[in-house]
């Protein structure tokens, strides 16, 4: 959950350096549509970001210190049986060889095998992966739910320094909750509804109700940074000009901030937002081990301990494509929201 | 409302930065003490395993007889000392790439932004997962982890602020005159960033400090017989069902140790945040004051004794009257700070909340403009046009349906009807390609055309009344003579009234009827648009404007130069700083006249 936060404080610190400052670049000279040139721009950005995630998860099994064989196969292994797990790893293998093996494997949608369980790793990553899933997407869905109207309620509010107690108590409350981690809110989760109150299911996902407190669990901070970020860019954007002259044309309320607000607001809310729901991917994986949900976060873990690298490397790989789908998924929306967004950011 | 200075800023110590900072205070002496004082409790096993609360152990203990509350506190010293070696790597390397690349040849810094901006777009906490990996688990992996994970974040927030310093006059200056590199990123770049670099790297510790102890807490971070907080969370998450109170104490800690990080941030940043502290103030009311000479019942539009003041009481505009017959331009004139498009904003309605309003009387026509009215009456009988075409279009919506939104909200027409006017209206103006422009967003036109394209959509409605607040200042000249031609032509076919705000007394004289000028929020002269233009004024402010003006100076080819003793020092003065102060607009031009 770095970045997001992280970025929510750049924007605001850069707001109030250049009052202001979040105009589109102006007239540019475009030769083909701006949908066809933005998507020729962002598919080289998707492009880099997927051999960026190829490479890096390559690179894995050599920078491993000492030889990583030995460190699979455990300190008091035969030799033997390293050099069998030096061919299968084919770490003997020059290392261009090696990468030229695993990008081939890859477009084969073959990821190796693994060695704890002896199955191919694309299996273990199918079975898993639809935990993960249903877990993100539902908390995702939460998310923007309740964080856009909370926070954009709470801008139009507390605009113009109304309503303090509101803007304090809300700032303390979001605020505590970002400063909670995941795990911490799951866990008192599980104490609160399923060991005080017993009225869910601490662990497991056997059933539909089982569900739920994960994804509150995963969703709680994230709720709090979008809600954060929806209600201060709600405070920016009530005060420019264009909202002046909206309201010099005295539109009914739900017009003006639905219209006139809502689409600038979500522009910089959407883009801070699309790290947050992809930093969601990381936490799923926290929240899957407080609740033991059988999804690619314990497998990974799992897979860590184990020093299963291909495992690992495969994990990996899909959650960082997920990742960048995400990104890319938000970039489109942001697109048809905005079309300035289209002249912007090429990458991610 | 003309240009928006930045007000000086001020160190404001809120109370979260000061919570903040005791909280983590708090949190430090425990980290400094607790490992003195508890380690034998914390630590030594001992046959009274989970254990509940009692006097001896106030939270129990663990499966190995440790007592928990003690293990709580001595963690707090481990947890605080990675979370400070990894917020200082991450820091430290995120500024030295972020600066770096300013200094690297266009190329390499492309290709490395390029890098850093791809990088960022994967969860950090993925990321660490992998080096995690390939580091092995452990207490130092675990803050490599996690410090090269927040490296490509750090990095780019650098770069961001660097570009847009870097970008800035002094720099380029210094680039010129050949400073070196280091020298200017020491120099120039560094203690420019230095407060946002602060905010952030507090932010940065609350973060770090979160992935850190999650990577403890899945166990691939802290091992035992170590613990951080993460660590001892993941131990009671074994024994939840039996022993839940062990879960608590850690988790309260690091909430504290989190919360304190993030308070000191967001204190950090409302403390450096020149548009913080503001309050909310008044709303508009009638003045108990007696009508003044000025009063006009007979006038289109009358305004008698207004007042506008700050919530805290500073009266910003100070018993303005004025009155506009139909058909009539008034200009009002000033410089920014004057008070004139505060005046001109309490007509149409439009002032910042907070702004406290009273006047004896503030009508258009039968319309009690110091209440709440009918919004389709006001929509419909205001036209108005403002300063900056390219700031008072909404960038997000299409030209068209800007344009048409009062027609289509207030006059009940259908989007055809609508749009087939405005396309005619824009044609009227010889706009050219009416119809794309309709459907072009605003960043796609000039503003010149916005401009034109504004007024022509405030005549759809037939307006009583036209309030033009500095429409020609954001323009070119060309393109001003253009649009003032346009007012100029409104006025004499239609017969709109106008009230015309301008620092620029040469557009005024050029336009306008009768010609008020403003200062320091009252009104220093009235004059006929004759009078202006024979050059009969008699204040010698508004002379001094006259002669500030190239065109007419030119005519009378003598400067006059204004001294404080030729008029009203007091007047002036005041006014001028207290309108500084309350609406954010430059008040020093005054100053230094009033000199």
């Amino acid at each position: 959950m770095t970045e997001p936060t992280m970025l929510s404080k750049e924007v605001q610190i850069l707001e109030s350096q250049t009052p202001g400052a979040t105009k589109g670049p102006r007239g540019r000279a475009l030769s083909l549509s701006p949908w066809a040139d933005y998507a020729l721009r962002r598919a080289g950005g998707v492009l880099l970001s997927v051999a960026l995630l190829v490479v890096v998860t390559f690179f894995m099994v050599p920078l491993i210190p000492g030889d990583p064989a030995v460190a699979v196969a455990g300190a008091d292994a035969t030799t033997e049986q390293i050099e069998a797990i030096r061919n299968s790893l084919g770490l003997n293998d020059p290392l261009y060889i090696q990468f030229f093996h695993y990008v081939g494997g890859l477009f084969t949608g073959d990821l190796g095998e693994s060695f704890a369980y002896s199955t191919s790793v694309s299996q273990i990553i199918a079975t898993k992966l639809p935990f993960t899933a249903e877990l993100a997407v539902l908390g995702i869905i939460l998310v923007l739910l309740v964080s856009v109207p909370a926070g954009m309620l709470v801008g139009i509010l507390t605009r113009g320094g109304r309503k303090k107690w509101l803007d304090v108590s809300f700032g303390m409350l979001t605020g505590l909750f970002q400063a909670v981690p995941q795990y911490v809110v799951s866990t008192m989760l599980v104490v609160v509804f399923a060991i005080i109150l017993k009225v869910l299911p601490a662990a497991g996902a056997a059933s539909l109700s089982a569900l739920i407190l994960p994804v509150i669990g995963l969703s709680i901070a994230p709720i709090c940074s979008i809600a954060r970020v929806v209600r201060r860019e709600t405070s920016t954007v009530l005060e420019q000009d264009y909202l002046r002259t909206a309201r010099g044309w005295r539109l009914p309320s739900l017009r003006l901030y639905a219209r006139h607000a809502l689409p600038n607001l979500l522009t910089t809310a959407l883009t801070l937002a699309g790290l947050i729901l992809a930093g969601m991917l990381g936490g799923a994986i926290i929240v899957e081990n407080v609740f033991n949900w059988p999804g690619l976060g314990r497998e990974i873990v799992t897979a860590i301990v184990n020093k299963d690298y291909p495992v690992i490397q495969g994990i990996i790989l899909v959650l960082g494509f997920l990742a960048i789908v995400l990104n890319l998924l938000v970039d489109i929306i942001l697109g048809l929201i905005d079309p300035r967004t289209l002249g912007g950011k090429s990458n991610g | 409302m003309a240009e928006t200075a930045r007000p000086r800023r001020r160190f404001r110590w809120t109370s979260g930065l000061i919570v903040g900072i005791v909280m983590m205070s708090v949190m430090i002496l425990t980290a400094l003490l607790a490992p003195l004082f508890l380690s034998e409790a914390a630590e030594k096993l001992t046959p009274q395993a989970s254990q509940g609360p009692s006097a001896e152990h106030w939270l129990g203990t663990d499966d190995f007889g440790r007592d928990v509350l003690a293990r709580s506190l001595v963690a707090t010293r481990l947890t605080l000392l990675m979370t400070a070696a990894t917020t200082a790597i991450a820091v430290i390397a995120g500024i030295a790439i972020g600066t770096a690349v300013w200094l690297a040849p266009r190329r390499i810094r492309a290709a490395v932004l390029r890098v850093i901006e791809a990088a960022v777009a994967y969860p950090s906490l993925i990321f660490s997962l992998l080096i995690a990996a390939i580091l092995g688990q452990g207490t130092w992996s675990a803050v490599l982890a996690i410090s090269i994970a927040s490296i490509p974040a750090f990095a780019r927030l650098t770069a961001n602020m660097a570009a847009s310093i870097s970008q800035r006059n002094y720099v380029s200056t210094a680039r010129l005159l050949g400073v070196s590199g280091p020298h200017i990123i020491t120099r120039h770049l560094l203690p420019n960033m230095a407060e946002p670099l602060l905010v952030l790297t507090a932010t940065v510790f609350a973060t770090t400090l979160i992935d850190l102890s999650s990577l403890s807490f899945i166990g691939l971070g802290v091992q035992n017989p170590e613990y951080d907080f993460g660590r001892l969370l993941n131990e009671a998450l074994v024994n939840i069902y039996s022993q839940p109170l062990q879960a608590v104490m850690p988790s309260i800690m690091i909430t504290i140790t989190g919360l304190s990080a993030m308070l000191i941030g967001d204190g950090l940043a409302a403390a450096t945040d020149p548009r913080g502290g503001r309050k909310f103030g008044s709303l508009r009311k009638a003045s108990e004051i007696p009508a003044s000479m000025r009063a006009d019942s007979e006038a289109l539009v009358e305004v008698d004794n207004l007042t506008v003041s700050t919530p805290s009481g500073v009266p910003l505009v100070k018993g303005v009257s004025l009155s506009i017959h139909a058909g009539e331009v008034v200009g009002l004139v000033g410089e920014s700070g004057s008070g004139k498009s505060l005046t001109a904003m309490s007509i149409a309605g439009l002032l910042p909340e907070e702004l406290g309003v009273s006047a004896k009387t503030m009508r258009l026509g039968e319309l009690n403009l110091l209440k709440k009215n009918n919004p389709r009456t006001l929509a419909t009988s205001i036209g108005l046009v403002y300063q900056d075409p390219g700031t008072s279009f909404n960038p997000a919506l299409r030209i068209g349906s800007q344009l048409t939104e009062v027609s289509r909200v207030h006059l009940g027409q259908s989007r055809t009807t609508a749009f087939g006017r405005m396309v005619k209206a824009l044609a009227d103006i010889r706009i050219t390609q009416p119809e794309k422009r309709m459907k072009q967003h605003p960043h796609e036109l000039s503003g010149g055309m916005l401009q034109r394209a504004m007024i022509a959509s405030t005549l759809v409605t037939d307006p009583r009344l036209i309030i033009a607040d500095e429409p020609t200042t954001a323009l070119d000249v060309t393109v001003q003579a253009d649009v003032l031609r346009q007012f100029r032509t409104i006025n004499r076919e239609m017969g709109t009234a106008m009230l015309f705000i301008s620092h620029d007394i040469g557009v005024v004289q050029a336009l306008c009827d009768k010609v008020i000028v403003m200062n320091g929020g009252k009104i220093l002269e009235r004059l006929t648009g004759e009078e202006l233009a024979a050059g009969k004024v008699k204040h010698p402010y508004t002379k001094a404007l006259l002669a500030a003006t190239p065109s007419i100076a030119e005519r009378k080819a003598e400067l006059v130069t204004v001294s404080a003793k030729d008029f009203a020092l007091d007047e002036v003065f005041d006014d001028a700083s207290a309108a500084a102060g309350g609406d954010g607009t430059n008040g020093t031009g005054t100053k230094e006249t009033a000199k």
